[in-house]
């Protein structure tokens, strides 16, 4: 009986422990970006391989979830004859939920666990010792520009998932279905207010937060060896993507 | 000077460090040698603020470095330079890269007076034409060498070796302890060499400490420590498995 009641004390201070750790991280990471933003070439580095890298994977899962969003509304929407709805309900739930929901878990995939493989291998390296001993702080040059990069980079794929998602739709719902092109888009610029898409691009925005910080945060303290790292890496997206959901869920009903 | 005084260690229940003292003189060559896992390079990480006792006190030319901001640790830090055990290298970085590094970040150096300098390091350490190679394309002595090159930059008052020639083979390993002597007559830095190479290190070190059960068990001049009568220096020197050191 003591050891069990031992054991979940020492399982809740462990977990007291790390989000203590994890929130002192993302605090002087931000700290960090207002003092000491790092260099502009390391951020455009950052930039392009968390935004431009990632653009085809957007580009193609935007494509196959507007399509799909357009076969199943239609069936949806025929049952009440509102097909002509179909372009609102794409745009909608693409714009509001899936498109920055279904970007930052493609991102996380591709980038986050890549970052967090990278300055895994850093630390089991002592790279990141050797910056220390260079009195150069890691955090300007391994967290910064990376945690600036997904802040920009996030809500621009997601306007691109956004747009390729809504053709996506328009391809399967006007050219397979035959919905009227015009009712597609005419009632979908009806409805969809700048309120959506300012809490699309919201949300985008915060996920960007949660990649960099939970990919950062996963591979600086990776534990020994390589199978250190891979754990770290398992850890960072299994964390980072149901983060993700969670703060959707919290963000859609205070945005709603 | 550096100096090191009652530092406890422990990592769980094991202790590494047991109210050692040490102090290393200026301008010379030091190597602490012990049993594998005795925690030299847990030491030589002390001297740099890597890593932080349980208790105790090190200074660097009179000033703590513990409880300090890291402002003013990173201040003392640029007295040191540092080769790590596996060099260190960034791997996504070219030679020429890594060894401009801190001169891109530390000073305002033009890109000509850059380049002079670091091919100037890279020819001191004998690596002339390697500067656009990957960290994977050179050879285990070759990566110390840009190590050492990296370290040397900035001429720092102190350089760290740890455990430069571990994994090397003896005519490379030569080489880099003739390029440790020769870079300290030309640059008169102090340096820490973290070290089992027995005895080659008597010849490069003109002090020896051999650390032993978390204490300096011994301290003195290479030969004081070649010749030593303590039974637990003579058989470490000598490689004897019989003696008061068991093997674990």
């Amino acid at each position: 009986m003591v050891t069990q009641v031992q054991s979940i004390g020492h399982s809740t201070i462990g977990f007291v422990r790390e989000l203590g750790k994890m929130g002192w991280f993302l605090t002087y990471s931000i700290y960090m970006i207002v003092r000491r933003p790092g260099r502009p070439v390391h951020i455009l580095k950052q930039l392009h391989f968390i935004g431009a890298k990632s653009l085809f994977v957007i580009c193609l899962t935007a494509a196959f979830t507007g399509m799909v969003l357009g076969l199943q509304g239609y069936y949806t929407l025929t049952k009440f004859g509102s097909e002509g709805m179909l372009g609102t309900a794409v745009a909608l739930s693409l714009i509001r939920e899936l498109g920055p929901v279904l970007t930052a878990l493609m991102v996380t995939g591709r980038a986050g666990s890549a970052i967090t493989a990278e300055i895994g291998i850093m630390r089991i390296s002592e790279q990141i010792e050797a910056l220390e001993t260079m009195a150069l702080d890691p955090f300007k040059y391994l967290i910064t520009p990376k945690l600036i990069a997904a802040i920009i980079a996030l809500p621009l794929l997601c306007a691109i998932f956004d747009v390729v998602g809504i053709y996506g739709g328009w391809l399967v719902g006007v050219k397979l279905l035959g919905v009227n092109p015009g009712a597609y888009f005419y009632e979908m610029e009806k409805a969809v207010v700048w309120r959506d898409v300012s809490s699309g691009f919201a949300k985008a925005l915060s996920f960007g937060v949660i990649i960099a910080w939970v990919s950062c945060y996963k591979g600086y303290y990776a534990g020994h060896g390589a199978e250190g790292v891979s754990r770290a890496t398992t850890e960072s997206v299994v964390l980072t993507s149901v983060l993700i959901l969670v703060w959707d869920y919290f963000l859609t009903s205070v945005l709603l | 000077m550096i100096s090191l005084s009652n530092l406890h260690k422990s990592f769980g229940t094991q202790t590494v460090l047991d109210g050692l003292n040490l102090e290393i003189p200026s301008g010379q060559i030091t190597a602490i040698i012990g049993p594998s896992g005795e925690g030299k390079s847990v030491l030589i990480k002390h001297m740099i603020g890597l890593m932080q006792p349980d208790r105790g006190q090190i200074e660097v030319d009179g000033e703590s470095i513990l409880g300090i901001r890291r402002s003013q640790l990173n201040r003392i830090r640029e007295k040191f330079g540092m080769l790590f055990q596996n060099a260190a290298l960034f791997d996504s970085m070219n030679v020429f890269e890594n060894v401009a590094f801190p001169l891109q970040e530390k000073t305002t150096l033009s890109k000509e007076e850059i380049h002079e300098r670091v091919i100037s390091a890279l020819e001191d350490v004998g690596l002339k034409n390697a500067e656009h190679k990957y960290t994977d394309e050179l050879s285990g002595g070759m990566k110390k060498r840009v190590g050492l090159a990296r370290a040397l930059l900035l001429n720092p008052k102190f350089i760290l070796f740890d455990e430069p020639t571990t994994g090397l083979d003896p005519i490379i390993k030569r080489a880099i302890h003739q390029l440790i002597k020769d870079t300290h007559a030309k640059f008169g830095f102090t340096a820490v060499v973290v070290s089992h190479e027995i005895p080659e290190i008597f010849d490069v070190a003109q002090n020896v400490a051999m650390l032993y059960k978390g204490k300096i068990l011994q301290f003195g001049t290479a030969d004081e420590i070649r010749h030593s009568q303590n039974p637990v220096v003579r058989q470490f020197v000598s490689g004897s498995l019989d003696g008061p050191i068991q093997l674990v």
